[in-house]
């Protein structure tokens, strides 16, 4: 039974963060590295969750602390779509090697 | 009732396999549609394992928050980005491939040793249960500054973003 063990899920939320990690390197778009960047904070969250179900003395503080993640995975796609929104209205692209000058 | 182990034991290899697979999507796929679509899958996945992990409150706001409103944000964002036809040509990767695979290898490599090696010991007694009950008791009284805090930064964000989108509207009019 595999499900019952720590070592799983912490090994599952690592591949979750190489795969958002080799997401972040080899995406060519901005909303390719927000997708990615979902990916690297899923991987934190099933960690916490991990952690609180077999370790942790007080099994609400994970579950909190996931809770907390999404709040703020939510605040930042939404500060991440206004950002690309505006950065296509200025530049008409959204490459990343397009925009990374600050300069209008 | 030992079949309904089984059953969740089979049900736990399916859900660990979406999100392999759905992040094998959203990271390889030519579209940007087609990512989002993996990132949705993935996350479904996800949602999956936190119910094995005990908490089904958390699953079912997995499934609200990011497979309802932050996949649908992202697939907002993508709609008024580029269309698919110009992103098939230009987004495919396939520079520095190699550096990434092998950054990326490393990198689990040692993450792998370092979950194998480390010991992690249970806690000596535990208080409270998973409830949802107990949730809530710990977030409001508990942990109920951080509870605030992230109210406000997501009121923060939100009228951030406002701001944000709306700036560029106002320039392009003028």
């Amino acid at each position: 039974m595999i499900s019952g063990n720590l070592n799983t899920y912490l090994i599952i939320s690592a591949i979750l963060l190489i795969i958002g990690l080799y997401g972040m390197l080899q995406h060519r778009s901005l909303i390719g590295m927000l997708i990615s960047s979902e990916f690297i904070l899923n991987g934190a969250a099933l960690n916490f969750m991990a952690f609180n179900r077999f370790v942790a003395p007080n099994p609400a503080v994970g579950q909190i602390y996931t809770l907390f993640i999404m709040g703020i995975a939510a605040a930042e796609a939404a500060i991440v779509i206004s950002i690309i929104i505006a950065v296509y209205r200025k530049y008409r692209s959204e490459d990343p090697e397009q925009v990374q000058d600050m300069k209008m | 009732m030992i079949v309904f182990e089984y059953i969740a034991e089979a049900l736990f290899y399916g859900f660990m396999i979406l999100t392999f697979m759905g992040g094998f999507m959203a990271v390889r796929s030519k579209m940007l549609m087609h990512a989002v679509l993996g990132l949705a899958v993935s996350l479904f996945g996800v949602a999956g394992l936190y119910f094995h992990l005990g908490s089904p409150f958390l699953a079912m706001m997995q499934i609200l928050i990011y497979v309802g409103a932050v996949c649908i944000m992202i697939v907002l964002g993508v709609m008024l980005g580029n269309t698919p036809d110009q992103l098939a040509a230009k987004n495919f990767m396939g520079r520095n491939m190699i550096l990434a695979i092998v950054a990326c290898a490393t990198g689990f490599a040692s993450l792998f040793v370092a979950i194998s090696q480390t010991k992690f010991a249970p806690a000596a007694e535990k208080i409270g249960d998973m409830s949802i009950q107990f949730v809530g008791e710990n977030l409001l009284f508990k942990y109920c500054l951080a509870f605030e805090l992230i109210s406000v930064v997501l009121l923060t964000a939100i009228i951030g973003a406002i701001i944000l989108a709306r700036g560029g509207r106002e320039e392009k009019a003028s």
